[in-house]
């Protein structure tokens, strides 16, 4: 049997997407809940838990859009028009976010950078939700371009993704500090994630009921038999996790909650790639069609293998290096 | 305002964006390297002033680069939102290349970034020379991907169009070393150590005005002086040969810079200056030199040099742009040579630390190797006018189906917001560089950090103090 290069491909840009989402989502999550923190030195504090392993996290951005313009140029040729106004707006958030990280710690008037922060935090969450609710309801292709108008994307549904991924990444924000940090911190990031988690869990429930009435194929997937033997397990491990968010926030140790937010999110994923499959851009472009050449395939997937490996583990180093809880007197600035 | 289209301002919102994101590699592929050898120097020697300089530049280094990520990702997306086909018919090539970018090199900077900045005490001096060296190597991965992507725009070869519009790739090695690649590598790179060293030098020029004595401020003028005297020849060499690159492959670019309309079969002279008219088809008030043009192209006496009238109207660069751009870059580059040799004077007569004009030379060329990669690049990019893929993709026919309010829009958008956040972020850098280095690198809350710069230094520090 041959090798199916483009569904090798296919799980690669998925689990960029998703190292990107699960990553930088609790770095931008720290950023949206940045002003539930009180006092300057505590919001330091946390900016800090994220400054050595930000920019990190951020490159898995690049590599779910450099990855897919190789892997599928015909995909990204059409998503990226179609999504122009929320891709736009999520990059010059980001832009907001990334330089205060630096900016704070330069300027004399702190208070404009961790608004900068927040702001760009929470706009660019909210952007990215609206792209995701907007791919899944649909992108209109006619003969290889997008199709549709400037402002297809804006929907009750796709609002109400951004919205969700807002909530979600609060949830991974939160945790992620619970784990992260200690005393006044620790305590502040608890009570919101023991706010965000509840309402990541009731926005996944809402979210996973609508879909499956924007497309009829979605439907079909999910609860037709015999398909619903396949599909169930998905919402079974959801209740599995949210049962060890309660357990970790409850008695601990402070990993646990973060584990169990990581694992909603790698599920909520598992889901959309349940519906989406074979389709890369619904309804009409599958991954089959949109592939690149055999040749382009193939020598981006060398790479892929041999490097991936290697930058996986180079990462984890780094977030060794800076285990544990953060030391309040530590960073160079 | 009447005629504007999409199609101008998406080009114009390319150039705008890849303009302010170059200055950022340009200066950190030439810094990391930088702070590479001032670690490994550390290391070795064990003196205390190279830690020192590391830690100062350091904190500079972490300001740029952040930019640098930010307005980079912007890059990535806007191939897709703006230049939708340009990716669709050419993705299949240039993805690949810029996806090795993202594996080779930006993972590696950011991986040891955090490390490097943060981790000294946490891995110690070893470990943590080697996550700075990893990041340096990251700089220049990134810089060989991107040039060999843009080379391929410029030289395409190794690739065949398929029935639905797209390069397929044949020979990926044909591809990435395509004809233009190793020069325009070169050129870049040493543009990048130049921009940096020029930085370095106005910034030690600075200090050296105030405090003649200042250690590090002495160590970072030599340093940046010993890079300027070797690097800024090896520049006009690397340059000459890129241009001969480009005369026998974008033979209508070098017409456009060199000013020719006219084909000179029996030798070109070299136009100094003069005023391009696209459309009279000829520079006027023309002051040049006979033959010389051709000598330096061909390197014959008489060589044939073809004028821009061989190929049609719509498939001539605009030379009413890049002559002028060019012109720009050369002279800058030799204004960078005129430094670097006057430095090196200065420095067998004794004299490197004493020579106030020197200083004052060096802090005016600081930001000239901007000046010079922007108008490097304008020449270049311009230059392959009207094409996207040299000879066989144009640019009006890349650019994505987006209406004019969208683009208009998003172009504002850019525009505010890098005025704004990269504003802010150059007064921040401009305050960190005038911390002084003698003191040490500048800590946290110190409030204003001008006061080396804005008040008179204490009298001691204008003392004279003979040569180390």
């Amino acid at each position: 049997m041959e090798l199916d290069l483009a569904f090798i491909g296919a799980g690669v840009i998925a689990f960029a997407v998703l190292a990107y989402v699960v990553l930088d989502g609790f770095d931008l999550g720290v950023g949206i809940l940045f002003p539930a923190i009180e006092g300057e030195t505590n919001r330091g504090l946390a900016m800090n838990t994220v400054a050595p392993v930000w920019d990190g996290n951020e490159t898995w951005l690049i590599m779910g859009g450099g990855g897919l313009l190789a892997v599928f140029p015909l995909a990204y040729a059409v998503v990226m028009p179609a999504l122009y106004v929320p891709l736009i707006v999520m990059l010059l958030a980001l832009i907001f976010r990334g330089v205060a990280f630096e900016f704070r710690w330069r300027s004399r008037r702190k208070r404009i950078w961790d608004l900068s922060f927040f702001g760009g935090s929470l706009v660019a969450t909210f952007a990215q939700g609206v792209a995701l609710g907007a791919l899944v309801q649909g992108i209109a292709v006619e003969d290889r371009a997008y199709a549709g108008g400037h402002w297809d994307w804006l929907t009750a549904f796709s609002l109400l993704t951004g919205m969700a991924l807002v909530v979600g990444y609060t949830l991974l924000g939160s945790t992620w500090l619970v784990m992260k940090a200690g005393g006044y911190l620790h305590e502040r990031a608890r009570q919101i994630a023991w706010v965000a988690g509840p309402g990541t869990l009731a926005l996944i429930g809402i979210v996973s009921l609508v879909t499956p009435f924007l497309n009829p194929r979605y439907f079909e997937r999910w609860f037709e038999m015999p398909n619903v033997l396949f599909t169930v397990w998905v919402p079974a491990l959801l209740l599995v996790a949210a049962w060890v968010f309660v357990r970790g926030m409850r008695r601990g140790p402070d990993w646990w909650p973060f584990a169990a937010s990581l694992a909603m999110f790698v599920l909520s994923f598992i889901g959309l790639g349940i519906s989406f499959y074979p389709y890369i851009v619904p309804p009409d472009l599958t991954i089959a069609e949109t592939a690149a050449p055999e040749s382009s395939l193939a020598f981006v997937l060398i790479g892929v293998l041999l490097l991936v490996p290697l930058i996986l583990a180079y990462t984890g180093y780094a977030y060794w290096v800076f285990r544990g809880k953060i030391d309040p007197e530590s960073g160079y600035h | 305002m009447l005629d504007v289209t999409a199609l101008d301002l998406a080009r114009f919102q390319f150039a705008f964006t890849v303009s302010f994101h170059i200055m950022f590699p340009a200066f950190t592929i030439g810094l990391a390297s930088y702070l590479a050898v001032l670690n490994g120097l550390h290391l070795w020697t064990g003196r205390e002033i190279y830690l020192r300089l590391f830690d100062y530049w350091k904190i500079i280094f972490a300001v740029t680069f952040g930019m640098g990520v930010v307005s980079g990702i912007v890059m990535t997306y806007q191939f897709g939102t703006n230049w939708s086909v340009f990716s669709e018919r050419a993705g299949p090539v240039i993805g690949p290349l810029m996806a090795y970018e993202v594996l080779t090199a930006f993972f590696l900077e950011a991986g040891f970034l955090g490390i490097m900045l943060f981790g000294r005490s946490k891995v110690g001096p070893k470990l943590h020379f080697l996550a700075t060296l990893m990041v340096a190597i990251g700089t220049l991965g990134s810089a060989f991907w991107i040039l060999s992507a843009n080379s391929w725009m410029h030289t395409p070869q190794g690739a065949e169009v398929n029935e639905v519009g797209e390069f397929v790739p044949i020979d990926w090695w044909a591809v990435i070393f395509n004809p233009s690649f190793p020069y325009r590598l070169v050129h870049m790179v040493l543009a990048a150590y130049l921009t940096t060293a020029l930085v370095v030098g106005a910034v030690g020029g600075w200090h050296l005005l105030r405090n003649r004595g200042d250690q590090g401020a002495r160590k970072m003028f030599a340093m940046a002086m010993g890079m300027l005297v070797v690097t800024a020849p090896l520049q006009i060499l690397a340059g000459d040969f890129h241009g001969l690159n480009t005369f026998e492959h974008q033979p209508a670019k070098v017409a456009a810079l060199e000013g020719h309309y006219e084909t000179h079969a029996d030798g070109a002279p070299l136009i100094l200056f003069g005023i391009p008219d696209d459309e009279a088809e000829e520079t006027r008030w023309a002051l040049q030199i006979p033959n010389l043009g051709s000598l330096i192209l061909t390197h014959q006496w008489d060589g044939t040099v073809h004028g821009l009238r061989e190929w049609p109207r719509d498939e001539r660069p605009p030379a009413e742009i890049v002559f002028w751009s060019f012109r720009l870059m050369v002279a800058l580059g030799f204004l960078m040579l005129g430094l670097g040799v006057w430095a090196a004077w200065a420095r067998w007569r004794g004299l490197l630390y004493h020579t106030p004009n020197l200083f004052r030379a060096a802090i005016a060329m600081g930001p000239t190797g901007f000046v010079a990669v922007i108008a490097g690049w304008v020449t270049t990019e311009v230059g392959r006018q009207p094409w996207t893929v040299h000879g066989q993709l144009r640019t009006a026919d890349s650019v994505s189906p987006i209406d004019l309010p969208a683009v208009a829009g998003s172009l504002l958008a850019f525009i505010v917001v890098y005025f704004v956040v990269f504003g802010a972020g150059t007064v921040y850098i401009l305050r960190l560089m005038s911390k002084r280095p003698e003191a040490g690198p500048p800590e946290r809350d110190v409030g204003p950090i001008r006061a080396a710069g804005t008040t008179p230094a204490p009298a001691r520090s204008r003392d004279f103090i003979p040569g180390e």
